[in-house]
């Protein structure tokens, strides 16, 4: 089964950060809708992203401008992003309908690149370490560190 | 397909389980709720694209076919006291009693894996019930006619009416039995999609990635289960290695042979994660591991071995043995066999393999004699050798695999 990537993008005068909903009332919707996702048996990944400590890198001009935000445009705000395996594009899209909380934001839905996607370069040395880097996780992974 | 048809289809395999099931409860009868659900997504198809998809479309496929429910109780009352109640009844209930619960979920897995049912009854009937595929889909992934799988889910529907299978979890006497076969059918589901050949690769994968869904679903819904979770871990590491267990002309490349590097690791990584889960909800429970840890136990070694050289082959010997002693059987014990050669040497699994050949118990399979074969090869024993790996051959029933013994044979 393909893997999508739901991505929260608050717009300007997003519900989400606009102060009506109490905090509490966020986490009992955001949770309510994970418990979905896992009794669905659809969900991989998902994180939320703090607005505070975080940098921009500004590659645009000659050189890398490293500056706090992002603050200044919401447009350019993503505050948390989920990663569903799914039968289908269109069962990623119906899951992230029903996401709460999306008045005034965007949600990108973004397939998940595999193997099939690198299959030409099968060969190149990077693919290749990358399948190396994996295999030191999942062994980290296994020994509990 | 139009685009309310391809919402609906999507739609259907979020939410189908649960309208299902809301019906099941309403109605005590599974078959009859999976028929009017079914009429449901036929309105839907019709006034959707007009009306325009609901914001609820489960509440609103559940409400119609309350509505149809009870039309049909109604025009039956005419002939019927006991069904004119059961209609009022219906009509009376809130609508919010409609509202989908876990549990009736949960009830729906037992009544579709009931053992009234036969097994392909049960997979048939899982599949399209809890795991919201239709009837084209479970054909396509089964490689079988789509009238094969209706047949099989009218009849399944008809056994649980017939037998009065009552919609609801099973007595804590009968739980362990009924837990099995639930975790049963879904394993089955798996292996049919696991053990697929090279033509029907790619068709059979999916139905492995679908009891892997159903694998999930299922833990979710019995987190105090601990074989629930091991199932998943099961489940996890043996889809970690799809990509590599064939080459691309379709013969079988043996773990040994298998690259490494192109196991999935994310799928090992939530193997590794749902087998602790496992083992932590067992320990909470004073338990020790069932036969799906253990077997996820052993699968995780492979797993996460750099090689075969580098696999924790003793820890695979003593895991054999637990199963072994759990649930004995003559596969499990030259499983063992197979460890112990690679953890002490060939002459030690040789006098378990020929204890083995003495019981007789797997006489007529080419499993026995072909790893009698190898173990001879690698004490130089060469004529026994050959002979076992030839009788290999001749017992086995697959193309690509008496050819992979003949050239064994041939290689000793």
């Amino acid at each position: 089964m393909p893997k999508y990537m739901l991505i929260m993008r608050p717009q300007a005068g997003a519900e989400l950060f606009a102060g009506d909903v109490p905090f509490e009332e966020i986490i009992n919707q955001v949770g309510a809708y994970n418990e979905q996702l896992i009794n669905a048996g659809v969900m991989v990944a998902g994180e939320g992203l703090a607005p505070n400590d975080s940098v921009v890198i500004d590659s645009t001009g000659e050189k890398p401008i490293v500056t706090d935000g992002p603050y200044g445009e919401i447009h350019e705000l993503f505050n948390g992003f989920y990663i569903l395996e799914v039968a289908s594009r269109d069962e990623a899209v119906e899951w992230a309908l029903k996401m709460p909380l999306t008045r005034g934001s965007k949600t990108e839905i973004r397939r998940v690149t595999d193997e099939s996607d690198f299959a030409d370069f099968d060969d190149n040395e990077y693919i290749q370490k990358e399948k190396g880097w994996r295999e030191d996780d999942a062994q980290r992974a296994a020994e509990g560190k | 397909m139009t685009d309310v048809g391809r919402r609906l289809d999507a739609l259907w395999r979020i939410e189908g389980a649960r309208v299902v099931a809301t019906l099941a409860r309403m109605t005590g009868d599974v078959g009859l709720a999976e028929d009017l659900a079914q009429e449901a997504v036929a309105d839907a198809l019709a006034q959707w694209p007009a009306a325009g998809v609901p914001d609820n479309p489960g509440a609103w496929l559940t409400t119609v076919a309350k509505r149809k429910a009870i039309d049909g109780w109604r025009r039956r009352s005419a002939l019927d006291d006991r069904y004119r109640a059961i209609a009022r009844d219906l009509a009376e209930t809130q609508d919010d009693e409609w509202e989908p619960i876990q549990d009736d979920v949960l009830r729906l897995v037992f009544a579709a894996c009931h053992p009234a049912l036969s097994r392909e009854a049960q997979v048939a009937l899982t599949l399209r019930v809890v795991a919201s595929l239709t009837t084209e889909e479970i054909a396509r992934m089964f490689l079988v006619p789509v009238a094969t799988i209706q047949q099989r889910i009218v009849r399944a529907k008809k056994t649980l009416a017939a037998a009065r299978v009552p919609f609801e979890v099973p007595d804590p006497a009968e739980w362990p039995a009924r837990l099995g076969g639930v975790l049963g059918v879904v394993y089955l589901v798996f292996t049919e999609g696991y053990r697929a050949t090279s033509g029907e690769r790619w068709v059979r994968h999916d139905l492995a990635a679908e009891a892997l869904r159903l694998g999930r679903v299922l833990a979710a819904l019995l987190p105090r289960e601990p074989e629930a979770h091991a199932l998943v871990a099961l489940m996890e590491f043996q889809s970690s290695r799809f990509a590599t267990r064939e080459s691309p002309d379709g013969t079988p490349v043996l773990l040994a042979d298998q690259d490494r590097s192109r196991w999935d690791r994310g799928r090992i990584r939530q193997g590794v994660a749902a087998l602790e889960r496992a083992d932590a909800v067992a320990r909470g429970q004073g338990r020790g591991r069932g036969g799906y840890a253990l077997q996820a136990a052993i699968a995780r070694c492979h797993a996460v071995a750099p090689s075969v050289e580098g696999t924790d082959w003793d820890e695979i010997v003593v895991l054999y043995e637990a199963l072994g002693r759990l649930a004995p059987s003559p596969v499990v014990e030259l499983n063992r066999a197979v460890a112990v050669s690679m953890a002490t040497g060939p002459a030690n699994a040789l006098l378990l393999v020929d204890a083995l050949a003495a019981d007789g118990a797997l006489r007529g399979s080419h499993l026995l004699p072909s790893v009698r074969g190898e173990l001879l090869a690698r004490l130089g024993r060469r004529d026994e050798a050959r002979a076992a790996l030839e009788e290999a051959a001749r017992l086995t029933a697959n193309d690509r695999e008496r050819a992979l013994l003949l050239s064994k044979a041939e290689a000793v």
